[in-house]
């Protein structure tokens, strides 16, 4: 095995490009388990914690551009007022230890269904920027990058550079099922972005399907039947709860069934709604 | 390959390191500090915690290539000479230690706390601590032991 370490970004593309079945490593908290577990033998691990840039984040018109690089722990600390579900949902990874290391980079290259950054990605509608030394710069909507159980659409030769995800414009929430409040991995989640200004809602379910999903109809539903300037019809929420369930598609495995997890969405897709909503009214009241 | 990085102060050298090998084999069966201990080898249990360049991280998941050039503090680094360290002290004084497997991770982990937050909540030292498991000792005592690091860092016993 080699362990290949540029220092800077165009060092980093030109190894990936030489080496395409070089593994990226980053915070370590997935890859090192595969190799700690004798589950994985890459030829090669591209490390790419001595590439600074990619430990930043940026606003730039449009959207906060945050670096492969940046750990949970910064996501919560400095970007929870710009992206407050990729915040919370940050909040819920692992344990201090785990947020210290990893980030959502590794997140999107992992691609697990079950990853925490993805739900609140989804949601807020963001993009990720992806970079190869041969083509350039290519930017993929998180909606397109998950394209199986831990596939994605990053080709061999290319690295994740950031992700470009728009500053909320209203409240975003994000739920999740497990035993307990550290250390789990998602039995299912969800996210819910509320849009004011486009009257639309942007939603994200994890850890039930093969890939991270949006929940279509339901989206559909509130475009069409949400009236924004009152309270939140429970009639309308426990419809909104049925259509994100619908949406799932989950497997039975340890962590949870598909029947629970199908339950469980549509609960977390009502109780996320109503909690954006009640702090949407609140935003408008004050 | 080679490794060089600092280790609680000193520089240190390892030869012969697999790629794949985590920082945790290395601190263990290379240099000779056990103090981190290995278990889960997934981050889960947070026994092999130490500071990576200050900051708390699972040795088990730091790939031993990373560590090039960068500071690590192991449990065998707070003590000054004979002198345990507060954190250390107050785990012995509280009876937060049984079989003791769990205790370094828990004591660097807590020691990194108390230098962030002059006076923990009862809900940031559980949340500080959510990452590390204790099978036997039981959390209270050691909830107590950082109660009373904090105490004492605050109170101005220990110099501060």
């Amino acid at each position: 095995m080699d362990f290949l370490r540029p220092t800077t970004w165009a060092e980093a593309l030109a190894a990936k490009a030489d080496r395409p079945e070089a593994v990226p490593i980053q915070g370590g908290t997935d890859v090192m388990v595969e190799l700690n577990f004798d589950r994985r033998r890459p030829e090669a691990l591209l490390d790419l914690t001595r590439v600074a840039e990619l430990r930043e984040w940026e606003t730039l018109p449009g959207y906060c551009r945050v670096g492969a690089g940046v750990p949970y722990a910064t996501v919560i600390d400095e970007l929870s007022g710009p992206l407050p579900g990729l915040a919370q949902a940050s909040r819920t990874v692992g344990s201090p230890q785990i947020r210290n290391r990893g980030g959502v980079g590794g997140n999107l290259g992992a691609a697990s269904p079950a990853g925490d950054s993805h739900p609140p990605l989804l949601a807020a509608g963001a993009v990720v920027e992806v970079e190869s030394r041969d083509r350039g710069v290519r930017t993929v909507p998180a909606a397109e990058f998950y394209l199986g159980p831990k596939r994605s659409a990053l080709e061999p030769d290319e690295l994740i550079r950031a992700v470009r995800v728009p500053p909320a414009t209203g409240p975003q929430y994000f739920s999740k099922v497990g035993t307990r409040n550290a250390m789990v991995i998602a039995v299912c989640s969800f996210a819910v972005a509320l849009h004011p200004g486009e009257r639309r809602v942007g939603t994200g379910i994890g850890s039930a399907g093969p890939t991270p999903l949006r929940a279509l109809e339901a989206e559909d539903l509130l475009a069409r039947e949400l009236d924004w300037d009152a309270p939140l019809d429970p009639a309308l929420a426990r419809r909104f709860g049925e259509l994100a369930a619908r949406a799932a598609a989950p497997i039975d495995d340890v962590r949870g069934t598909a029947a629970y997890r199908v339950h469980a969405v549509g609960v977390l897709a009502r109780r996320t709604l109503t909690w954006a909503w009640n702090d949407h009214r609140e935003e408008r009241a004050a | 390959m080679r490794v060089t990085f600092t280790v609680n102060g000193r520089e240190q050298t390892a030869d012969g390191v697999w790629e794949g090998e985590s920082l945790l084999y290395v601190l263990r069966e290379r240099l000779g500090l056990p103090g981190a201990k290995n278990a889960c080898e997934q981050g889960e249990c947070g026994s092999c915690t130490v500071r990576l360049d200050g900051v708390p991280v699972c040795a088990c998941l730091v790939a031993a290539g990373q560590a090039e050039g960068r500071e690590v503090l192991t449990v065998e680094g707070l003590a000054d000479g004979g002198a345990l360290d507060p954190v250390q002290e107050a785990f012995v004084e509280c009876g937060a230690v049984q079989c003791g497997f769990c205790t370094p991770g828990l004591v660097v982990q807590a020691h990194d706390l108390l230098e962030r937050v002059r006076h923990p909540s009862d809900a940031e030292i559980r949340e500080a601590l959510a990452g590390n498991l204790c099978r036997c000792t039981g959390y209270e005592k050691i909830l107590d032991a950082v109660r009373l690091a904090a105490a004492r860092r605050a109170g101005g016993a220990d110099g501060e």
